[in-house]
């Protein structure tokens, strides 16, 4: 790794992200699927506010975390140079374009090159912040197309129960409250599943996450 | 703030703290030792954490009032973030539950500082019960309103406002026991926390009747009695470091450990009721702040008052 005084700037800022997001919410992972071991995954998570990959990236192990990449949206990441700079410095973002109309780069192939070159994915399938009364938005089919383009990598469902809480949509001023993220057991793409069911049942598994105090809501 | 007393009750903290290490090694050596024993597991990582605890309190004794009253407040801190995680609340809290933590709390631990007991008294139970609900309110959401604004402040009673008590003994007045204050800290925590442990160990042992099946089953008369009589019996005999006479020691650990009880009761009943086992999880092997300092919040204030009362000038 080079060491530029950006990228220095880029770990201390990383180091007080982290930091705050745990004075916010003391996050515990329960690793009941999977072991925090070094292994190439793409973990998928719901999304309710900006700090899910946050909180995420910070509860994963150093080692672990250096090589883990949240897939996030250009429109978003790369609206003012501040947020350019922790989008891409901070956080290493693969970051991909929403706008089918628009786009140059095909999201897909952009995460498969991402898994190629070694990395771990952070992605939220719903493809934006869930701030409607349901546990979970429709599933977008890029975790479908990235599974049947690399199906022998581990997608690891995550469930980040409270976030919504501690920051919900619209609030300025974050209120500290203790988040929970559970990680879940591996998924494959079986042979000749179809897209819908496989979507559907990635869904069930990630709500099956969910603290039960949760679904009764 | 140290005085040789201090000195001397931390050495022998410090000293237990070492036995129950050998004796933790002895048995993860004989019972777990491939790590297979939960309960001796459990037993060496309170164990560890009892160290990390003493020390951070050691050293905030060291830095003087302000570090007290800092590292009280940052376990006020980290016990409302636990309590209103389980508490009732709706988006229309949202600016109430953010004046909790950086208004409220703040302003309670400065009131504290500058030793204005009359508005550290009353700033929680009379002004933040008036002025909090109308912040929620004004949002207009109706639904709940009552256990929303009732379980907030509770929350803000007993992690704040209850707490805010240890540091307070700072400034009480007790001719011919200036520069001491410290010790009444110390005392405080070492009786409470002594009584919860022996409890736990005397439960362990002889342990057979409980006294609240439904709310904790590891809370027994045997344990209680054994854990409180222990406790009462050693705080006594150090009736010297303290204000107080050889009797007026014994009664006063004796409600000290009564009132822990009652903390430890209480607090029980409320995760029971939100289907929690624990309160957190940052200190490895107790569970949360709230699950360590239960019986302190309940002892706090009665031992602040009565002391204040009966010792104190101010």
């Amino acid at each position: 790794m080079i060491l530029s005084p950006r990228s220095i700037a880029a770990l201390f800022t990383g180091q007080a992200i982290s930091i705050f997001a745990r004075f916010m919410t003391a996050p515990r992972a329960i690793w009941q699927g999977i072991a925090p071991e070094q292994h190439q995954r793409v973990y998928f998570a719901n999304h309710s506010s900006n700090g899910d990959f946050v909180l995420l990236w910070t509860v994963l192990p150093a080692p672990l975390r250096r090589q883990t990449r949240p897939v996030a949206a250009l429109d978003y990441w790369l609206k003012s140079p501040l947020r350019a700079f922790i989008g891409r410095d901070v956080f290493n973002a693969v970051l991909i374009d929403r706008r089918p109309e628009a786009r140059t780069t095909d999201p897909v192939a952009q995460m498969t090159e991402a898994l190629d070159q070694g990395a771990s994915l952070i992605l939220f399938p719903e493809g934006q912040r869930n701030g409607t009364d349901a546990q979970l938005l429709p599933f977008k089919s890029g975790l479908y197309h990235l599974a049947k383009a690399r199906p022998e990598v581990d997608l690891v469902p995550v469930w980040i129960a409270n976030l919504n809480k501690v920051m919900p949509k619209g609030e300025i001023i974050p209120v500290p409250l203790i988040c929970t993220l559970t990680f879940g057991a591996p998924l494959h793409l079986a042979p000749d599943e179809a897209k819908d069911s496989f979507l559907a049942r990635a869904a069930a598994e990630l709500l099956a996450l969910a603290p039960a105090s949760q679904v009764q809501e | 703030m140290t005085s040789p007393h201090l000195l001397w009750l931390l050495s022998g903290v410090a000293g237990i703290l070492i036995l129950a290490s050998i004796v933790g090694e002895v048995l993860r050596q004989r019972l777990s030792p491939d790590g297979g024993n939960p309960v001796i597991e459990n037993l060496n990582a309170r164990i560890t954490a009892w160290w990390v605890m003493v020390i951070l309190l050691a050293i905030a004794f060291l830095a003087g009032k302000t570090g007290v009253v800092l590292l009280f407040a940052l376990c006020s801190f980290a016990a409302l973030r636990e309590f209103l995680t389980l508490t009732t609340h709706s988006r229309a809290d949202h600016w109430s539950l953010v004046a909790c933590f950086f208004v409220v709390l703040p302003l309670q631990y400065y009131f504290v500082l500058i030793d204005w007991y009359g508005m550290y008294a009353v700033f929680v139970p009379v002004y933040v019960f008036l002025l909090l609900p109308v912040l929620s309110a004004l949002r207009g959401s109706t639904k709940d309103f009552l256990v929303r604004v009732s379980e907030t402040q509770w929350a803000l009673m007993i992690c704040v406002y209850c707490i805010s008590h240890v540091p307070a003994l700072l400034y009480l007045q007790i001719p011919g026991f200036e520069g001491r204050n410290v010790i009444l800290i110390a005392y405080l925590i070492f009786v409470v926390q002594l009584s919860d442990v022996m409890q736990y160990v005397w439960g362990k042992l002889i342990g057979r009747t409980k006294i609240a099946p439904t709310l904790s089953p590891s809370k027994t008369w045997e344990g209680f009695i054994g854990g409180a009589l222990t406790a009462t019996a050693i705080g006594t005999s150090l009736w010297w470091m303290t204000p107080f006479t050889v009797v007026q020691a014994a009664g006063m650990c004796l409600i000290l450990t009564l009132m822990g009880f009652f903390g430890g009761l209480v607090l029980s009943a409320i995760k029971r009721d939100r289907g929690v086992k624990d309160w957190g999880h940052l200190i490895a092997g107790h569970g949360g702040f709230i699950d360590r300092l239960d019986s302190v919040i309940f002892a706090a204030p009665i031992f602040f008052h009565i002391t204040r009362y009966f010792w104190s000038t101010t």
